[in-house]
């Protein structure tokens, strides 16, 4: 790693906003990172060099002006690929929308420029951020940079990766059934998923409209905390978005677990997951424990059909909102003697595999006749788990669990089962489907050696809470 | 081979067979809300502009853009509704899935199993009711052009798509199977269309596409279930709805009578062709995948705000014939009744009344002199005033037209202006004599007219002489119909007098 490059977003910006480290040293370190060892890690599919190097330097001015940048003053920051950026392309890691250049920044990327950070590159990711572990993108496989034969998780692995590599303190991923959780997990980093409805979806490209959210990668639970204090909060242009203020988590990092109960879900320590996963998330459950928690046991029965249900609601909403890609306004546009055989050449040369299967998937999901026994019933399996998840909250103030089952596996082993690739998502599905936060802190390492991360769910809203659980757990990992 | 029964029973009787049939039509009416902006983003919505000027990421449907519903959309929707006597509900919006090049999302927003308003009816003029089953809020498409040969997207050689309507408001007002005849469905869309204007949700301009209506048609023997009904589309005035329900209806009876089957579809009115033309085919019916539209939240309008609705409704056409009826002594349906709703001047015809006038002459007045602007500012006293100096003989009615035109423009009093202009009382006791001086002085032609039998043609003749020559002694003053009157009443009596009679 560059010197310099080593620093937290937390304290990069404040030596910047102090004046004691120009935004422009803090870029060129981090680029250098990039140059060094980007070529094995592929985190990336576009930096943009030349962009970052500009608002490094209009942060420098605005510093030299007396003036304050933000909370990011000059911290650079990566961006899924999924996030709409004005006049940079935004691929999704896919053929389709091949030459496209968005006219507009979403919400997330404008609140992260007026708070002073610098984007620095749009991060590869799972095409359309279909999958777990980064292997199904048009422009190859990202890698862990913990072991470039492992892959770093998915669908958000580049962004992982980059924060991991320590290409960017900060990166920002999307999490619809596990996409920031399960690359933190693997990659080492923390990474978290928040309240559905805390962030603006606007200019996110739309997966699975009702379980997607925007979150932070960091390498400290401080960082990720500055990190959504900065893009949460009610946006207009997202009908989705929950009517209130930003959140303000760095201000209660510091508060600890002193009396909280704190329940392990029962459901997602079983046979599924492995030994070593199950230590270390019994090691952080000791931890919190010695620091003032009480802490036992709590089931959700329901969460073990989450899986279920979450591959008939996101693929039928992704059938949907994939519809957009028929070559007809922007993007990939293949020959066809007729309108329908263009859009349906166009869809065949641009969609991957895992998306075509997702979208066959949903739209068989939705179809007359099928509907009420696939998604209907889905529904209702969502409505349980959110029951039960209810009722565990009622004697606990935070659940606990692993984030992945296992730790990061080697690339190509499970790019030819499905199903096996799915069961990657079962213990992160569930918060999405209650659109309840939930956050995947490194502790430790598997017997691989590989890191291992503890997932610490909470209600609806209670990031705050969730957060102060992290920090200890932060604190405490091994 | 058939007509339509002007009876309103809607039977139509076969020209091979004899048979009776009955029509049962169903329509779907789409509006285009007068919002000043689209749906669910800020781009304006205005008709006719440069295509493709008034979009963004939203209406444009690209990746990432999200939907924000349009509150006022939602207060027109909810006026459409109110007027139409539905319950307001909580609305769920669904995504209707469709592959089409016009519809940038591959998807459309709108109302499925959840609509907002549900349960209405429409009163028709004839007394009758359709059921409305529901108003629902919908985003319009873009609008394609094809070019090439056919003007539709199978074998043209390219299309053209403006999406300056995409994501423009609508509203699908889905009436019940409740009309019988041509006659019938143009009269709920003309009267649907007097309450969309009165409310102000629409412009409901059929030719410029703001109001769009489909009919369900199908035939059955009287007492019989019902028959597989097609969709007609593509109708773009009243005349055409007319034309293609009648052409639809023989279409499916003669299928019937042959011995054939109707098959379930989409048909296209050809304005020209004068019939219905096959469009997307059962095969090709769509399976639409609806589910709830994830981007937005349910809409539950408040009983607050409808009751704030309710409050501001203006009163609807229907309500104010039937006022202005009454006041006039008329039916709801009389010309001049249902002209003075339609030109807004019943109040001005209601208060002349109340003041005094005569309803007919009121509303004579109205249905013929007064489709001018600024009639709505005329003062009711002032017309009921002149309709009084007529009645008492002292205006004629070309006079009166000619008053009623100033009395628009400088809303002078009706004495005033007919004072100025000489239009001085001629008195029926003056214009008696006067009648009778002229008598006197063509008693050879008064003669022949006396004498001529009821039914010969030199009455006419002689009556025009006579008319004339009053006339003229009168300078104009006299009014034709007094003095026609008054040479029928001579000449009777003059034959009573001679034992003719």
């Amino acid at each position: 790693m560059a010197p310099g490059a080593a620093g937290t977003a937390v304290s990069l910006a404040a030596a910047v906003r102090a004046g004691d480290l120009s935004a422009t040293e803090v870029l060129e370190a981090h680029l250098a990172s990039i140059e060094e060892r980007e070529g094995e890690v592929h985190a990336f599919n576009l930096v943009v060099t030349e962009q970052a190097r500009a608002r490094a330097s209009q942060i420098d001015d605005a510093v030299s002006a007396g003036n304050d940048p933000g909370p990011l003053a000059g911290v650079p920051v990566a961006l899924k690929d999924n996030m709409c950026t004005r006049g940079i392309p935004t691929t999704c890691s896919s053929r389709i929308l091949e030459g496209w250049h968005p006219p507009y920044d979403a919400t997330v990327v404008t609140r992260l420029a007026e708070a002073g950070a610098v984007v620095v590159g749009k991060t590869n990711l799972d095409e359309f951020a279909m999958g777990s572990s980064t292997e199904n993108s048009a422009f190859g496989p990202t890698r862990n940079p913990a072991d470039p034969t492992r892959v770093p998780g998915g669908s958000s692995g580049g962004s992982a990766a980059a924060v991991a590599a320590g290409f960017v303190p900060i990166a920002l991923g999307s999490d619809t059934g596990g996409s920031i959780r399960q690359p933190a997990a693997l990659c080492g980093v923390v990474g978290a998923k928040p309240t559905y409805g805390a962030v603006s979806r606007y200019g996110l490209v739309a997966f699975a409209s009702s379980l997607d959210q925007i979150g932070p990668f960091a390498r400290t639970v401080a960082d990720a905390a500055a990190v959504l204090d900065v893009i949460s909060g009610h946006d207009p242009a997202d009908s989705t978005s929950i009517p209130q203020d930003a959140l303000d988590l760095a201000s209660h990092l510091d508060a600890g677990v002193e009396g909280l109960r704190i329940g392990v879900v029962t459901e997602l320590m079983g046979d599924g997951i492995a030994p070593d996963v199950r230590a270390r998330v019994g090691e952080a459950a000791d931890a919190l424990e010695r620091a003032g928690a009480s802490v036992d046991e709590a089931s959700v029965p329901a969460v073990t059909y989450g899986l279920s249900a979450y591959y008939l609601i996101a693929p039928a909403e992704a059938s949907s909102n994939l519809a957009r890609y028929d070559g007809v306004r922007y993007g990939l546009r293949a020959d066809g003697a007729t309108t329908g055989e263009m859009m349906e050449a166009t869809r065949t040369a641009g969609f991957g595999d895992e998306v075509k299967r997702r979208i066959m998937l949903g739209t068989y999901a939705l179809s007359a006749g099928y509907y009420d026994a696939y998604y209907g019933k889905a529904l209702k399996v969502r409505t349980l788990i959110i029951a039960d998840f209810a009722a565990a909250y009622d004697s606990h103030d935070l659940l606990l669990s692993p984030t992945s089952p296992t730790t990061a596996f080697a690339l190509g082993d499970k790019v030819d089962d499905p199903l096996l690739m799915y069961m990657n998502d079962v213990c992160t599905i569930p918060s999405n489907l209650s659109g309840q936060p939930a956050i995947s802190v490194p502790f430790g390492t598997g017997s691989d050696g590989l890191p291992v991360g503890v997932q610490v769910l909470a209600p609806a809203l209670g990031e705050t809470v969730m957060f102060r659980a992290a920090a200890v757990i932060e604190d405490a990992a091994p | 081979m058939s007509r339509s029964g002007g009876d309103g029973t809607g039977l139509v009787v076969s020209g091979s067979t004899g048979d009776a049939w009955e029509l049962v039509i169903g329509l779907e009416v789409h509006c285009e809300l007068a919002t000043a902006t689209k749906l669910f983003c800020a781009c304006p919505n205005r008709f006719g502009d440069e295509p493709n000027t008034n979009v963004c990421p939203v209406c444009l449907g690209l990746p990432g853009s999200l939907p924000v519903l349009n509150k006022a959309a939602v207060e027109l929707a909810l006026r459409i509704g109110r007027a139409l006597g539905c319950t307001v509900r909580p609305g769920v919006f669904a995504r209707k899935n469709y592959f089409y090049p016009d519809m940038p999302k591959d998807y459309q927003i709108s109302q499925y199993d959840q609509p907002t308003n549900v349960d209405g009816w429409l009163g028709l003029p004839d007394g009758s009711r359709v059921g409305i089953e529901r108003a629902h809020i919908e985003e319009d498409t873009g609008k394609n052009t094809h070019a090439g040969d056919t003007g539709r997207i199978h074998g043209s050689d390219y299309s053209l798509i403006d999406y300056n309507r995409a994501g423009v408001p609508l509203v699908e007002i889905v009436g019940r199977p409740d009309i019988a005849t041509g006659d019938q469905a143009k009269a709920f869309v003309s009267e649907l269309r007097k309450i969309l204007l009165a409310t102000g949700a629409s412009d409901a301009k059929m030719e410029e596409g703001s109001l769009r209506v489909d009919a369900n048609v199908s035939v059955r023997r009287p007492g019989a279930g019902l028959g597989t009904r097609c969709e007609i589309k593509n109708l773009n005035s009243l005349r055409s709805l007319g034309r293609a329900i009648d052409h639809e209806a023989r279409r499916q009876i003669e299928l019937i009578e042959a011995g054939d089957r109707v098959t379930q579809q989409t048909r296209h009115w050809d304005e020209e062709g004068g019939c219905t033309r096959p469009g997307r085919s059962k095969e090709e019916a769509e399976d639409y995948r609806y589910f709830q539209e994830p981007d937005l939240v349910p809409l539950a309008p408040s009983a607050e705000w409808v009751k704030d609705i309710d409050e501001a409704l203006p009163t609807l056409p229907a309500k104010r014939r039937s006022a202005l009826g009454a006041a006039a002594g008329m039916a709801d349906t009389h010309a001049g009744v249902v002209i003075a709703v339609d030109r807004d001047l019943d109040a001005l015809g209601l208060a002349a009344i109340q003041a005094g006038g005569d309803p007919a002459r009121v509303l004579t007045h109205i249905e013929h002199n007064l489709a001018v602007e600024g009639a709505d500012a005329l003062e009711p006293e002032k017309l009921a005033d002149l309709v009084k100096l007529e009645l008492e003989g002292k205006l004629t009615a070309t006079q009166a037209k000619v008053v009623l035109a100033e009395m628009v423009a400088t809303g002078t009093a009706p004495a005033e202006i007919a004072a100025a202009r000489g239009f001085e009382a001629m008195a029926t006791s003056a214009l008696e004599a006067t009648v009778d001086e002229v008598i006197g002085s063509e008693q050879a032609e008064w003669d022949e007219l006396v004498r001529a039998p009821e039914d010969d043609k030199r009455i006419k003749k002689l009556n025009g002489f006579f008319t004339g020559k009053i006339m003229k002694a009168s300078r104009g003053q006299a009014d034709g119909k007094a003095v026609n009157a008054l040479l029928v009443q001579r000449r009777s009596a003059a034959r009573v007098e001679r034992g003719l009679d």
